[in-house]
């Protein structure tokens, strides 16, 4: 086993992470209770309406911060898969398995997200646009991680799988977005993009910064949840889960 | 190299035995691109517009399908194992394994692509364009089926599941191939997406058999 | 004489679930080590574990020759059905960097010069096996790994093994065989780990 910083190691010892995570999860959840509290309501109530688009814009306040959050998402991912690969940590491997549902589930509101603010925009649901190609080719990376983990019965084969799958992907998503971009712009010509932020003034900039952090915190969140249940059931066989669990 | 070559060899020779191996996938994309014909009313102008991606996805999904079960013959009978303990990188026979797939169903498709273009009304020199995107673009889908089938080579049945992993992994081999003879049809130079599936062709060879050595090594644990 | 593999403290595991804890051994230049225990207990596993194939869970494994220069014969013949098994041992001899001199010969020694050139599939069980000792005879390497040699072999398989086998121990070398039946053979230098 090649070398590994200390405090990764009993990090990394599936009970000190249990209470750990116990002791971190109530935080990370006031903490994103307020930020996102403070970002819709800022956003949604107090950001004066944008002069080109008007009231629609408003929804950047949650396509924005979840596709940044994707992307935020994936790279955590291919750094737990890194790890897994390299040190073949338990908690990395769980870490990377439940990484791919929640970043899925991100890439979906950012289309969603997408779609919804092209309806009153632009009159249409779904454009080819670049930014909203390259976040669906994400989704199915996601999906395929997922489904990959699924398949595979064993969960150390599956991590391990997986690890590799995410990793080759990672490479991947810088590609894919520079192509989509080549693709997007081939024909139109330097057009602006349809999802090109207005011109940010201080009252709207906050409100977006706040929802940034605050999805980050509540994937903290989720994420530290998660990882405590799939730590829990790969290690029911061992004395200390019974001991928590009592 | 003498073990590269052997693998190589054993390749062509299974091939050469079992010659439905490369002729269905042709069969296949012959198919396929009928049936996009038949899709639409005969003579339609947009079957020519639409020509280099539906030529370009035939391609794909016929390779796709036909590399599928590629390692699973040889982790059933064990072959796999003999792999891993012999004295040569196994990421060196992956490739030479690969290499030889790119010539017993990439290539022919590759060269076949030019007859179906005739059927979607291209001209000479966007199907020179067609050949060429095709030649440099069918080595990184065949690497990355490959790499995908080496992640799933332990499962019994993988279904749909395949296509699912390696789609988005080559959508930017797709964009840029189909958009190099798009821009052939309209006259403008193809150069740029060349030389970008030029690219990704190297850092596929460079890169894509370590990736396939390590995933058949996590399903032989 | 010093050890050509020796273990401690091996923890075997497959997937999350442990099979074996605790092994330790030492294999010297002569000796077999027969590894015996019922289906699934973990013997290819801890065959694998001691030839490389794979890492412990815990434990380390000592060995004085790399797992390239040994013999592994799995469980599987690797024997590609479309092939004869001149060719397949051909193929094995390229990959391993040994020369195909022997090949003939080799197969010879297991009775099987009038399948040699006749494609795996059509060949019975136990020819299957024997092709796939064959191996054993291509080239002298020191240490063996044999999981379930004697499956499917008959009387006379078993005897061409055990001459080759008597061979390997005169030369110094040693053997790790696994079965979930005892060896109906009595072999000098033999030892027997029980498992589960």
């Amino acid at each position: 086993m090649t070398w590994i910083p200390n405090w990764l190691h009993r990090l990394a010892s599936p009970p000190v992470f249990h209470g750990f995570a116990d002791r971190l999860t109530p935080w990370l959840a006031l903490a994103s209770a307020v930020l996102l509290g403070y970002g819709l309501v800022g956003g949604l109530a107090l950001a004066p309406a944008d002069y080109q688009q008007g009231e629609g814009f408003r929804i950047i306040y949650v396509h924005v911060p979840a596709a940044w959050m994707s992307l935020f998402v994936y790279s955590f991912m291919a750094g737990a898969a890194v790890v897994t690969l390299i040190w073949r940590i338990k908690l990395a491997e769980c870490v990377l398995t439940s990484c791919a549902p929640v970043g899925a589930s991100f890439t979906a509101l950012a289309l969603v997200s997408g779609m919804l603010w092209g309806k009153p925009m632009w009159g249409t649901y779904w454009t080819w646009d670049a930014r909203l190609t390259s976040e669906l080719i994400l989704l199915f990376l996601y999906l395929g991680v997922g489904g990959l983990q699924q398949a595979i019965g064993d969960p150390r084969a599956a991590a391990r799988a997986c690890a590799l799958l995410a990793v080759v992907g990672f490479v991947n998503v810088p590609i894919v977005h520079y192509s989509v971009e080549w693709w997007n712009t081939l024909h139109q010509g330097p057009t602006i993009t349809k999802f090109d932020k207005p011109s940010i003034a201080p009252s709207m900039l906050w409100p977006l910064l706040s929802m940034a952090l605050g999805f980050t915190t509540f994937f903290g969140y989720v994420l530290l949840q998660r990882v405590q249940n799939e730590l829990l059931w790969r290690e029911r066989g061992n004395p200390w889960v019974r001991e928590t669990l009592a | 190299m003498q073990a590269f070559a052997a693998v190589l060899a054993r390749e062509l020779r299974l091939a050469a035995r079992r010659r439905a191996e490369w002729a269905l996938p042709l069969v296949f994309y012959a198919i396929v691109a009928t049936l996009f014909a038949l899709g639409a009313s005969p003579n339609a102008p947009w079957l020519k517009v639409a020509g280099p991606s539906i030529l370009w996805v035939g391609a794909l999904l016929a390779a796709l399908l036909s590399l599928e079960r590629l390692f699973r013959g040889d982790y059933e009978d064990g072959t796999l194992e003999q792999l891993f303990v012999s004295p040569q990188p196994v990421s060196l026979l992956v490739a030479a394994k690969l290499l030889a797939q790119w010539m017993i169903i990439g290539l022919p498709l590759t060269l076949m692509a030019p007859l179906l273009g005739v059927g979607f009304g291209m001209g000479t020199g966007v199907i020179g364009v067609l050949i060429l995107s095709l030649l440099l673009g069918m080595p990184a889908l065949v690497l990355t089926a490959g790499f995908a089938s080496a992640l799933v080579v332990g499962l019994p049945r993988t279904g749909v599941l395949l296509p699912v992993l390696v789609l988005p992994l080559v959508c930017p081999v797709v964009i840029f191939g189909a958009g190099a003879v798009r821009a052939a049809e309209t006259g403008v130079p193809a150069d740029a997406p060349l030389y970008f599936l030029g690219a990704i062709a190297v850092l596929c060879v460079c890169g894509v058999p370590l990736a396939a050595a390590a995933a058949l090594k996590n399903a032989l644990d | 004489m010093t050890a050509l593999l020796s273990f401690q403290n091996l923890a075997i595991a497959r997937g999350d679930h442990v099979l074996l804890r605790e092994l330790s051994g030492e294999v010297s230049p002569g000796e077999i080590l027969h590894i015996r225990g019922a289906n699934g207990v973990g013997k290819t596993s801890l065959l694998e574990v001691l030839s490389g194939l794979r890492n412990p869970e815990q434990g380390t494994v000592v060995r004085a020759v790399e797992p390239e220069a040994c013999h592994w014969i799995g469980h599987r013949n690797a024997l590609n059905p479309a092939l004869s098994p001149f060719e397949n041992l051909h193929f094995w001899c390229a990959v391993q960097a040994v020369s195909t001199d022997n090949v003939r010969g080799a197969l010879r020694e297991f009775d099987l010069q009038r399948v040699a050139d006749h494609p795996c599939r059509q060949l019975s069980a136990g020819q299957k096996r024997r092709a796939a000792l064959a191996r054993l005879a291509l080239v002298r390497r020191p240490l063996w790994f044999l999981d379930e040699p004697l499956s499917a072999l008959d009387e006379d398989g078993v005897r061409h093994w055990l001459g080759l086998l008597q061979e390997q121990q005169k030369q110094g070398g040693a053997a790790i065989i696994t079965s979930h039946q005892p060896l109906r053979i009595q072999l000098p230098g033999l030892r027997t780990m029980e498992l589960g």
